[in-house]
Protein backbone atom coordinates (compact mmCIF):
# COMPACT_ATOMS: atom_id res chain seq x y z
CA UNK A 1 0.00 0.00 0.00
CA UNK A 2 1.18 3.34 -0.86
CA UNK A 3 2.39 5.51 2.36
CA UNK A 4 0.02 8.42 1.29
CA UNK A 5 -2.84 5.83 1.61
CA UNK A 6 -2.53 4.67 5.07
CA UNK A 7 -3.27 7.67 7.98
CA UNK A 8 -0.67 9.28 9.46
CA UNK A 9 0.31 7.21 12.79
CA UNK A 10 0.76 10.39 14.27
CA UNK A 11 -2.36 12.06 13.24
CA UNK A 12 -3.47 14.84 11.15
CA UNK A 13 -3.03 17.62 12.79
CA UNK A 14 0.19 19.54 11.87
CA UNK A 15 3.66 18.52 12.60
CA UNK A 16 7.27 20.24 12.46
CA UNK A 17 10.42 18.31 12.76
CA UNK A 18 12.82 21.10 13.77
CA UNK A 19 15.58 18.83 13.70
CA UNK A 20 16.69 17.20 10.59
CA UNK A 21 19.49 15.73 8.35
CA UNK A 22 20.17 14.95 5.06
CA UNK A 23 23.10 14.24 3.02
CA UNK A 24 24.43 14.97 -0.62
CA UNK A 25 26.55 13.11 -2.78
CA UNK A 26 30.07 14.71 -1.33
CA UNK A 27 28.60 13.33 2.15
CA UNK A 28 31.39 10.39 1.88
CA UNK A 29 28.39 7.52 1.63
CA UNK A 30 27.31 5.86 -1.13
CA UNK A 31 23.97 5.41 0.42
CA UNK A 32 22.99 9.02 0.86
CA UNK A 33 20.23 9.09 -1.44
CA UNK A 34 18.27 5.88 0.21
CA UNK A 35 18.86 7.60 3.04
CA UNK A 36 17.02 10.80 2.33
CA UNK A 37 14.46 8.70 0.52
CA UNK A 38 14.18 7.31 4.11
CA UNK A 39 13.59 10.36 5.78
CA UNK A 40 11.03 11.02 3.72
CA UNK A 41 9.09 8.21 3.16
CA UNK A 42 9.22 7.75 7.24
CA UNK A 43 8.15 11.13 7.27
CA UNK A 44 5.15 10.70 5.10
CA UNK A 45 4.34 7.64 7.24
CA UNK A 46 4.07 9.88 10.49
CA UNK A 47 2.73 12.62 9.11
CA UNK A 48 5.83 15.12 9.42
CA UNK A 49 4.41 18.49 7.14
CA UNK A 50 7.78 20.05 7.91
CA UNK A 51 11.13 18.36 8.21
CA UNK A 52 13.38 21.46 8.86
CA UNK A 53 16.59 20.49 8.31
CA UNK A 54 20.31 20.99 7.88
CA UNK A 55 23.86 19.46 6.07
CA UNK A 56 26.75 19.93 8.25
CA UNK A 57 29.26 20.46 5.47
CA UNK A 58 30.69 17.13 4.05
CA UNK A 59 29.84 14.99 7.10
CA UNK A 60 33.29 14.89 7.93
CA UNK A 61 34.31 13.68 4.43
CA UNK A 62 36.48 15.96 3.27
CA UNK A 63 36.52 18.56 6.64
CA UNK A 64 35.44 17.40 9.97
CA UNK A 65 31.67 17.10 10.61
CA UNK A 66 31.82 19.68 13.84
CA UNK A 67 34.58 22.06 12.51
CA UNK A 68 33.67 22.20 8.64
CA UNK A 69 35.87 24.53 6.22
CA UNK A 70 34.12 27.37 4.84
CA UNK A 71 33.80 25.35 0.82
CA UNK A 72 32.07 22.48 2.41
CA UNK A 73 29.67 24.29 4.59
CA UNK A 74 29.25 26.47 0.92
CA UNK A 75 28.57 23.12 -0.86
CA UNK A 76 26.29 21.17 2.11
CA UNK A 77 24.11 24.44 2.06
CA UNK A 78 23.71 24.29 -1.66
CA UNK A 79 22.79 21.08 -1.23
CA UNK A 80 20.22 21.45 1.59
CA UNK A 81 18.67 24.63 -0.63
CA UNK A 82 18.20 22.08 -3.68
CA UNK A 83 16.72 19.47 -1.61
CA UNK A 84 14.37 22.59 -0.37
CA UNK A 85 13.43 23.74 -3.69
CA UNK A 86 12.84 20.02 -4.73
CA UNK A 87 10.29 19.59 -2.37
CA UNK A 88 9.07 22.76 -1.24
CA UNK A 89 6.09 21.23 -0.45
CA UNK A 90 7.85 19.40 3.49
CA UNK A 91 11.34 20.78 3.69
CA UNK A 92 12.83 24.11 4.79
CA UNK A 93 16.41 24.84 5.35
CA UNK A 94 18.83 25.97 7.80
CA UNK A 95 22.11 27.95 7.08
CA UNK A 96 24.89 25.84 8.98
CA UNK A 97 28.05 28.38 9.66
CA UNK A 98 31.04 27.64 11.44
CA UNK A 99 31.96 31.10 13.97
CA UNK A 100 35.67 30.60 13.25
CA UNK A 101 35.10 31.78 9.97
CA UNK A 102 32.93 34.62 10.98
CA UNK A 103 33.08 36.52 7.21
CA UNK A 104 32.13 33.59 5.68
CA UNK A 105 29.46 32.86 8.15
CA UNK A 106 28.06 36.59 7.53
CA UNK A 107 27.96 36.16 4.30
CA UNK A 108 26.69 32.33 3.93
CA UNK A 109 23.44 33.39 5.84
CA UNK A 110 22.48 36.59 3.66
CA UNK A 111 22.74 34.00 1.08
CA UNK A 112 20.82 31.49 2.04
CA UNK A 113 18.17 33.26 3.75
CA UNK A 114 18.17 35.09 0.89
CA UNK A 115 17.21 31.48 -1.29
CA UNK A 116 14.97 30.31 1.56
CA UNK A 117 16.66 29.31 4.76
CA UNK A 118 14.49 29.75 7.52
CA UNK A 119 16.72 28.99 10.53
CA UNK A 120 20.90 28.86 11.48
CA UNK A 121 22.38 25.59 12.52
CA UNK A 122 25.64 25.77 14.93
CA UNK A 123 27.07 22.94 15.55
CA UNK A 124 29.99 22.72 17.48
CA UNK A 125 32.78 24.74 16.25
CA UNK A 126 33.25 27.01 18.63
CA UNK A 127 31.13 27.17 22.38
CA UNK A 128 28.06 28.51 22.45
CA UNK A 129 29.00 31.00 24.75
CA UNK A 130 32.40 32.30 23.07
CA UNK A 131 32.30 35.89 21.30
CA UNK A 132 32.66 34.45 18.14
CA UNK A 133 29.10 33.30 18.18
CA UNK A 134 27.51 36.96 19.15
CA UNK A 135 27.75 38.38 15.59
CA UNK A 136 25.71 34.86 14.51
CA UNK A 137 23.11 35.53 17.24
CA UNK A 138 23.01 38.95 16.40
CA UNK A 139 22.02 38.63 12.91
CA UNK A 140 19.75 35.36 14.07
CA UNK A 141 18.02 38.17 16.27
CA UNK A 142 17.51 40.94 13.40
CA UNK A 143 16.58 38.52 11.02
CA UNK A 144 13.95 36.74 13.51
CA UNK A 145 15.42 33.57 12.72
CA UNK A 146 16.17 30.93 15.30
CA UNK A 147 19.59 29.30 15.92
CA UNK A 148 18.95 25.42 16.23
CA UNK A 149 22.81 24.95 18.90
CA UNK A 150 23.69 21.29 18.69
CA UNK A 151 24.54 20.36 22.58
CA UNK A 152 26.04 17.96 24.38
CA UNK A 153 23.43 17.64 27.59
CA UNK A 154 26.22 17.96 30.67
CA UNK A 155 29.39 18.35 29.63
CA UNK A 156 31.82 16.79 31.88
CA UNK A 157 34.92 16.64 29.63
CA UNK A 158 36.14 17.28 26.23
CA UNK A 159 35.28 15.13 23.44
CA UNK A 160 37.13 14.38 20.49
CA UNK A 161 36.39 15.73 17.41
CA UNK A 162 33.70 18.77 18.35
CA UNK A 163 34.00 21.82 20.42
CA UNK A 164 31.16 20.80 22.53
CA UNK A 165 28.81 22.79 24.40
CA UNK A 166 26.31 21.89 26.93
CA UNK A 167 23.09 24.00 28.41
CA UNK A 168 24.90 26.02 30.65
CA UNK A 169 27.04 26.95 28.04
CA UNK A 170 23.65 28.03 25.62
CA UNK A 171 22.52 29.75 28.77
CA UNK A 172 24.86 32.30 28.51
CA UNK A 173 24.99 33.17 24.83
CA UNK A 174 20.99 33.29 25.25
CA UNK A 175 20.68 35.74 28.26
CA UNK A 176 23.15 38.00 25.75
CA UNK A 177 20.92 38.16 23.24
CA UNK A 178 17.35 38.06 24.72
CA UNK A 179 15.76 39.20 21.19
CA UNK A 180 16.66 35.53 19.32
CA UNK A 181 15.01 32.08 19.54
CA UNK A 182 17.50 29.41 20.31
CA UNK A 183 16.99 25.63 19.93
CA UNK A 184 18.74 23.46 22.49
CA UNK A 185 19.50 20.46 20.01
CA UNK A 186 18.53 16.78 20.72
CA UNK A 187 17.56 16.35 24.88
CA UNK A 188 17.62 12.55 23.80
CA UNK A 189 20.80 13.01 21.97
CA UNK A 190 23.03 12.04 24.49
CA UNK A 191 24.41 13.41 27.70
CA UNK A 192 22.43 13.81 31.14
CA UNK A 193 18.97 15.73 30.27
CA UNK A 194 18.61 16.22 33.55
CA UNK A 195 21.27 18.81 33.06
CA UNK A 196 20.16 20.85 30.51
CA UNK A 197 16.63 20.66 31.80
CA UNK A 198 17.64 22.56 35.13
CA UNK A 199 20.18 25.19 33.14
CA UNK A 200 17.87 26.57 30.85
CA UNK A 201 14.25 26.18 33.12
CA UNK A 202 14.80 30.07 33.60
CA UNK A 203 15.90 31.46 30.29
CA UNK A 204 12.94 32.08 28.60
CA UNK A 205 14.40 32.45 24.81
CA UNK A 206 15.80 28.54 24.90
CA UNK A 207 13.29 25.82 23.77
CA UNK A 208 14.29 22.42 24.03
CA UNK A 209 14.26 20.00 21.24
CA UNK A 210 13.07 16.36 21.87
CA UNK A 211 14.77 15.09 19.48
CA UNK A 212 17.58 12.21 19.79
CA UNK A 213 17.98 8.51 19.50
CA UNK A 214 17.68 8.38 23.45
CA UNK A 215 14.29 7.72 24.87
CA UNK A 216 14.81 7.38 28.72
CA UNK A 217 11.51 7.09 30.21
CA UNK A 218 11.33 10.28 32.90
CA UNK A 219 13.12 12.68 30.26
CA UNK A 220 9.55 13.59 28.18
CA UNK A 221 8.07 14.23 32.02
CA UNK A 222 11.16 16.79 33.45
CA UNK A 223 11.21 18.49 30.25
CA UNK A 224 7.74 19.20 30.82
CA UNK A 225 8.08 20.36 34.07
CA UNK A 226 11.01 21.74 33.61
CA UNK A 227 9.72 24.84 30.75
CA UNK A 228 6.24 23.96 30.06
CA UNK A 229 4.73 23.05 26.96
CA UNK A 230 5.52 26.39 25.23
CA UNK A 231 9.21 25.88 25.52
CA UNK A 232 9.18 22.39 23.57
CA UNK A 233 9.58 21.39 20.15
CA UNK A 234 9.38 18.18 18.48
CA UNK A 235 12.01 16.40 16.59
CA UNK A 236 14.05 13.56 15.14
CA UNK A 237 17.25 14.01 14.13
CA UNK A 238 18.63 10.99 12.89
CA UNK A 239 16.06 8.44 14.50
CA UNK A 240 12.54 8.68 13.80
CA UNK A 241 11.08 5.97 15.51
CA UNK A 242 12.28 7.81 18.54
CA UNK A 243 10.54 10.82 17.70
CA UNK A 244 7.21 9.48 17.18
CA UNK A 245 7.60 7.16 20.13
CA UNK A 246 8.08 10.49 22.30
CA UNK A 247 4.87 11.75 20.23
CA UNK A 248 3.05 9.12 21.75
CA UNK A 249 4.73 9.22 24.71
CA UNK A 250 3.79 13.11 25.65
CA UNK A 251 0.31 11.86 25.71
CA UNK A 252 0.66 9.59 28.29
CA UNK A 253 2.60 11.74 30.19
CA UNK A 254 -0.31 13.49 30.50
CA UNK A 255 -0.14 16.73 28.03
CA UNK A 256 -3.58 18.04 27.44
CA UNK A 257 -4.15 18.27 23.42
CA UNK A 258 -3.37 22.32 23.48
CA UNK A 259 -0.12 21.79 24.62
CA UNK A 260 0.83 18.89 22.04
CA UNK A 261 -0.13 21.36 19.35
CA UNK A 262 2.29 23.82 21.18
CA UNK A 263 4.75 21.11 21.10
CA UNK A 264 3.84 19.48 17.41
CA UNK A 265 3.98 22.89 15.36
CA UNK A 266 2.58 26.23 17.24
CA UNK A 267 6.29 26.47 19.18
CA UNK A 268 7.75 26.19 15.93
CA UNK A 269 5.41 28.49 13.65
CA UNK A 270 5.97 31.17 16.51
CA UNK A 271 9.53 31.11 16.35
CA UNK A 272 10.40 30.67 12.49
CA UNK A 273 9.69 33.32 10.14
CA UNK A 274 6.03 34.12 9.43
CA UNK A 275 4.60 32.08 6.70
CA UNK A 276 8.22 30.51 6.43
CA UNK A 277 6.62 26.32 6.50
CA UNK A 278 4.94 24.40 4.62
CA UNK A 279 1.45 23.15 5.44
CA UNK A 280 1.64 24.97 8.94
CA UNK A 281 -1.05 27.25 9.60
CA UNK A 282 0.28 31.13 11.32
CA UNK A 283 -3.37 32.75 11.91
CA UNK A 284 -3.35 32.13 15.96
CA UNK A 285 0.08 32.10 16.21
CA UNK A 286 1.48 34.99 14.12
CA UNK A 287 0.60 37.65 17.15
CA UNK A 288 2.76 35.45 19.72
CA UNK A 289 5.36 35.01 17.21
CA UNK A 290 7.56 37.70 18.95
CA UNK A 291 7.57 36.43 22.09
CA UNK A 292 10.98 36.95 22.75
CA UNK A 293 11.00 40.43 21.56
CA UNK A 294 7.92 41.52 24.19
CA UNK A 295 10.09 39.66 26.73
CA UNK A 296 12.60 41.82 25.82
CA UNK A 297 9.84 44.94 26.33
CA UNK A 298 8.92 44.35 29.64
CA UNK B 1 3.26 -9.93 21.44
CA UNK B 2 5.60 -10.54 24.22
CA UNK B 3 7.90 -7.76 25.95
CA UNK B 4 11.18 -9.60 26.60
CA UNK B 5 13.44 -7.10 28.27
CA UNK B 6 11.19 -5.57 31.09
CA UNK B 7 12.13 -4.93 34.61
CA UNK B 8 10.76 -3.56 37.95
CA UNK B 9 12.82 -1.83 40.17
CA UNK B 10 14.72 1.36 40.65
CA UNK B 11 17.78 2.14 38.87
CA UNK B 12 20.76 3.70 40.79
CA UNK B 13 21.93 6.39 38.82
CA UNK B 14 18.72 8.03 38.21
CA UNK B 15 15.08 8.42 38.91
CA UNK B 16 12.60 6.16 37.34
CA UNK B 17 8.98 6.67 37.41
CA UNK B 18 7.29 4.31 38.50
CA UNK B 19 9.15 1.05 38.01
CA UNK B 20 6.57 -1.18 39.32
CA UNK B 21 4.83 -4.48 38.47
CA UNK B 22 1.49 -2.90 38.01
CA UNK B 23 2.05 -0.34 36.22
CA UNK B 24 4.12 -2.34 33.96
CA UNK B 25 0.92 -4.50 33.90
CA UNK B 26 -1.21 -1.41 32.70
CA UNK B 27 1.66 -0.23 30.62
CA UNK B 28 1.56 -3.48 28.63
CA UNK B 29 -2.54 -3.25 28.39
CA UNK B 30 -2.70 0.20 26.62
CA UNK B 31 0.42 -0.90 24.05
CA UNK B 32 -1.40 -3.71 22.90
CA UNK B 33 1.68 -5.91 24.96
CA UNK B 34 0.66 -9.96 25.84
CA UNK B 35 2.90 -9.96 28.52
CA UNK B 36 6.90 -9.79 29.59
CA UNK B 37 9.70 -11.23 30.66
CA UNK B 38 10.69 -9.29 33.75
CA UNK B 39 14.08 -9.16 35.69
CA UNK B 40 14.62 -7.08 39.02
CA UNK B 41 17.03 -4.01 37.89
CA UNK B 42 18.55 -2.95 41.37
CA UNK B 43 19.88 -6.69 41.12
CA UNK B 44 22.02 -6.11 38.01
CA UNK B 45 23.96 -4.00 40.80
CA UNK B 46 24.03 -6.16 43.94
CA UNK B 47 26.84 -8.45 44.58
CA UNK B 48 24.61 -10.77 46.18
CA UNK B 49 21.74 -11.70 43.91
CA UNK B 50 19.59 -13.48 47.04
CA UNK B 51 17.45 -11.03 47.85
CA UNK B 52 16.83 -9.26 44.46
CA UNK B 53 15.30 -12.31 43.31
CA UNK B 54 13.44 -12.86 46.06
CA UNK B 55 11.95 -9.46 45.42
CA UNK B 56 11.25 -10.10 42.25
CA UNK B 57 9.61 -13.69 42.91
CA UNK B 58 7.41 -11.72 45.41
CA UNK B 59 6.03 -8.64 43.81
CA UNK B 60 5.10 -10.63 40.55
CA UNK B 61 2.82 -12.90 41.90
CA UNK B 62 -0.38 -11.09 41.76
CA UNK B 63 0.58 -10.96 37.87
CA UNK B 64 1.82 -14.02 37.06
CA UNK B 65 -0.57 -14.37 34.14
CA UNK B 66 1.40 -11.50 32.39
CA UNK B 67 4.68 -10.87 33.91
CA UNK B 68 7.03 -13.68 34.11
CA UNK B 69 9.73 -13.65 36.11
CA UNK B 70 13.63 -13.28 34.99
CA UNK B 71 15.80 -13.70 37.93
CA UNK B 72 19.68 -13.02 37.86
CA UNK B 73 21.83 -15.85 38.39
CA UNK B 74 25.68 -15.49 39.17
CA UNK B 75 27.91 -18.02 38.78
CA UNK B 76 31.02 -17.11 40.36
CA UNK B 77 28.70 -16.97 43.80
CA UNK B 78 28.68 -19.77 46.35
CA UNK B 79 25.66 -22.27 45.86
CA UNK B 80 24.57 -20.70 42.03
CA UNK B 81 23.71 -23.94 41.00
CA UNK B 82 21.40 -24.56 43.98
CA UNK B 83 19.81 -21.14 43.08
CA UNK B 84 19.33 -21.79 39.48
CA UNK B 85 17.08 -25.22 40.08
CA UNK B 86 15.26 -23.09 42.55
CA UNK B 87 14.70 -20.36 40.15
CA UNK B 88 13.50 -22.62 37.46
CA UNK B 89 11.32 -24.74 39.88
CA UNK B 90 9.70 -21.49 41.48
CA UNK B 91 8.60 -20.94 37.26
CA UNK B 92 11.66 -18.61 36.07
CA UNK B 93 10.92 -17.85 32.68
CA UNK B 94 14.23 -17.86 31.68
CA UNK B 95 17.27 -16.49 33.69
CA UNK B 96 19.17 -13.05 33.23
CA UNK B 97 23.43 -12.38 33.94
CA UNK B 98 25.48 -9.50 33.83
CA UNK B 99 29.15 -9.66 32.87
CA UNK B 100 30.19 -6.47 32.46
CA UNK B 101 28.79 -5.35 35.93
CA UNK B 102 30.22 -8.46 37.63
CA UNK B 103 33.59 -8.00 36.21
CA UNK B 104 33.61 -11.00 34.35
CA UNK B 105 35.29 -10.93 31.01
CA UNK B 106 34.22 -12.55 27.53
CA UNK B 107 36.04 -16.25 28.86
CA UNK B 108 35.21 -16.34 32.17
CA UNK B 109 34.99 -20.06 32.82
CA UNK B 110 31.67 -19.61 35.18
CA UNK B 111 30.02 -18.03 32.46
CA UNK B 112 30.61 -20.93 30.27
CA UNK B 113 29.07 -23.19 33.01
CA UNK B 114 26.32 -20.70 33.17
CA UNK B 115 25.51 -21.33 29.57
CA UNK B 116 25.58 -25.17 30.43
CA UNK B 117 23.17 -25.35 33.42
CA UNK B 118 20.85 -22.79 31.31
CA UNK B 119 20.76 -25.26 28.53
CA UNK B 120 20.82 -28.83 30.51
CA UNK B 121 17.33 -27.08 32.07
CA UNK B 122 16.04 -25.41 28.85
CA UNK B 123 15.79 -22.26 30.25
CA UNK B 124 17.02 -19.11 28.02
CA UNK B 125 19.77 -16.85 29.14
CA UNK B 126 19.15 -13.39 28.68
CA UNK B 127 22.08 -10.62 28.78
CA UNK B 128 21.73 -7.14 28.58
CA UNK B 129 24.57 -4.96 26.23
CA UNK B 130 23.63 -1.83 28.40
CA UNK B 131 21.30 0.06 30.31
CA UNK B 132 22.23 3.94 29.35
CA UNK B 133 23.65 5.08 26.97
CA UNK B 134 27.73 5.60 27.20
CA UNK B 135 27.32 9.10 26.99
CA UNK B 136 25.09 9.87 30.01
CA UNK B 137 26.37 7.08 32.24
CA UNK B 138 27.51 8.14 35.64
CA UNK B 139 30.69 8.23 36.57
CA UNK B 140 30.18 5.56 39.38
CA UNK B 141 29.02 3.49 36.22
CA UNK B 142 32.31 2.10 34.86
CA UNK B 143 30.96 -1.09 33.48
CA UNK B 144 31.47 -1.15 29.63
CA UNK B 145 29.02 -1.98 27.47
CA UNK B 146 28.61 -6.26 26.69
CA UNK B 147 30.86 -7.36 24.04
CA UNK B 148 30.64 -9.34 20.87
CA UNK B 149 33.32 -11.65 22.31
CA UNK B 150 31.12 -12.55 25.25
CA UNK B 151 27.65 -12.98 23.32
CA UNK B 152 29.99 -15.05 20.94
CA UNK B 153 31.57 -17.45 23.74
CA UNK B 154 28.63 -17.64 25.26
CA UNK B 155 27.13 -19.37 22.21
CA UNK B 156 29.53 -21.59 21.43
CA UNK B 157 30.01 -22.77 25.21
CA UNK B 158 27.03 -25.22 25.07
CA UNK B 159 25.20 -26.56 22.27
CA UNK B 160 21.66 -26.13 24.51
CA UNK B 161 21.85 -22.74 25.76
CA UNK B 162 19.39 -20.56 23.77
CA UNK B 163 20.67 -17.18 24.16
CA UNK B 164 18.54 -13.70 24.47
CA UNK B 165 20.56 -10.23 23.98
CA UNK B 166 18.89 -7.17 25.03
CA UNK B 167 19.87 -3.48 24.26
CA UNK B 168 22.22 -4.06 21.14
CA UNK B 169 22.49 -2.35 18.08
CA UNK B 170 23.54 -3.14 14.78
CA UNK B 171 27.16 -3.68 14.78
CA UNK B 172 27.13 -5.91 17.89
CA UNK B 173 24.57 -7.78 16.77
CA UNK B 174 26.23 -8.10 12.97
CA UNK B 175 29.88 -8.87 14.76
CA UNK B 176 27.72 -11.63 16.83
CA UNK B 177 25.62 -13.09 14.55
CA UNK B 178 28.36 -13.40 11.51
CA UNK B 179 31.14 -14.44 13.56
CA UNK B 180 28.84 -17.71 14.97
CA UNK B 181 28.35 -20.74 13.16
CA UNK B 182 25.11 -21.47 11.59
CA UNK B 183 24.14 -23.34 14.64
CA UNK B 184 25.28 -21.50 17.08
CA UNK B 185 23.83 -18.54 15.93
CA UNK B 186 20.45 -20.21 15.23
CA UNK B 187 20.16 -20.19 19.17
CA UNK B 188 20.65 -16.43 19.49
CA UNK B 189 18.23 -14.02 19.19
CA UNK B 190 18.35 -10.16 19.82
CA UNK B 191 15.17 -7.84 21.29
CA UNK B 192 14.96 -4.75 19.12
CA UNK B 193 14.93 -1.86 21.75
CA UNK B 194 17.86 -0.83 20.75
CA UNK B 195 17.98 -0.88 16.82
CA UNK B 196 17.32 2.62 14.81
CA UNK B 197 14.98 2.66 12.65
CA UNK B 198 14.36 5.01 9.22
CA UNK B 199 16.09 7.16 8.02
CA UNK B 200 19.47 4.65 8.63
CA UNK B 201 16.85 1.67 8.59
CA UNK B 202 19.20 -0.86 10.63
CA UNK B 203 16.22 -2.69 11.96
CA UNK B 204 14.98 -3.51 8.10
CA UNK B 205 18.37 -4.24 7.37
CA UNK B 206 18.73 -6.70 9.89
CA UNK B 207 15.50 -8.33 9.37
CA UNK B 208 16.37 -8.63 5.64
CA UNK B 209 20.05 -9.74 5.94
CA UNK B 210 19.79 -11.93 9.50
CA UNK B 211 16.07 -12.87 9.24
CA UNK B 212 13.30 -11.90 11.68
CA UNK B 213 13.16 -15.13 13.24
CA UNK B 214 16.37 -14.36 15.11
CA UNK B 215 14.29 -10.77 16.85
CA UNK B 216 12.13 -10.45 19.38
CA UNK B 217 10.13 -7.71 21.45
CA UNK B 218 11.49 -5.60 23.84
CA UNK B 219 11.47 -2.63 25.42
CA UNK B 220 14.13 -1.87 28.25
CA UNK B 221 10.88 -0.85 30.02
CA UNK B 222 11.58 1.08 32.38
CA UNK B 223 14.24 2.06 31.80
CA UNK B 224 13.27 3.34 28.22
CA UNK B 225 9.36 4.04 26.20
CA UNK B 226 8.16 1.30 25.16
CA UNK B 227 6.28 3.07 22.44
CA UNK B 228 9.59 3.38 20.85
CA UNK B 229 10.18 -0.53 19.49
CA UNK B 230 6.76 -0.38 18.51
CA UNK B 231 7.03 2.71 16.22
CA UNK B 232 10.07 1.14 15.05
CA UNK B 233 7.88 -1.64 13.54
CA UNK B 234 5.23 0.31 12.36
CA UNK B 235 7.93 2.42 10.66
CA UNK B 236 9.38 -0.27 8.29
CA UNK B 237 9.37 0.04 5.05
CA UNK B 238 6.20 -0.92 3.10
CA UNK B 239 7.47 -4.94 1.87
CA UNK B 240 8.72 -5.31 5.65
CA UNK B 241 5.35 -5.17 7.58
CA UNK B 242 4.18 -7.87 7.25
CA UNK B 243 7.28 -9.44 8.75
CA UNK B 244 6.78 -11.05 12.23
CA UNK B 245 9.29 -11.48 14.77
CA UNK B 246 10.07 -14.40 15.98
CA UNK B 247 8.10 -16.05 19.31
CA UNK B 248 9.91 -16.33 22.62
CA UNK B 249 11.97 -19.38 22.93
Amino acid sequence: MAEEALAPLAGRTPLVDVHAHFYHPASGRADWQRVNAARLRAGERIGIRAHIASILGSWGHTSPTYFPSPDDLTAGNDAMLALQDAHPDRIRCYVSVNPNDAAHARDEIARCVGRGAVGIKLAASRRADDSLVDPIAEEAARRGLPVLHHIWQHRTREWPGQEISDGIDLGRLAVRHPRASFILAHIGGGGDWAHSCAAVKEISNIYLDLSGSGVDRGMLDLAYASVGASRLLWGCDITMETGLAKLRALEAVGLEEDELAEVRWRNAARIFPHNALPGIPTSGVAARRTDAHARVAK
Amino acid sequence: MIDVNCFIGGYPFRELPHPDADVLVRVLAREGIAGAWVGHLPTAFHRDVTAGNEALFAALEPHRETLEPVPAIRSDWPRWEAALAAAHASGARAVRAYPSQWGMGAHDPNLARLAGACGEIGLPLVLTTRFEDVRQRSALDSSPDLSGAHIRAIARADARVRVVVTCAGRALIEESHWGLTPDERSRLSWDISWIWGPPEDDLAHLLQTIGADRFLFGSAWPLRLMQSPIANLELLPTGLRSLRLAEVP
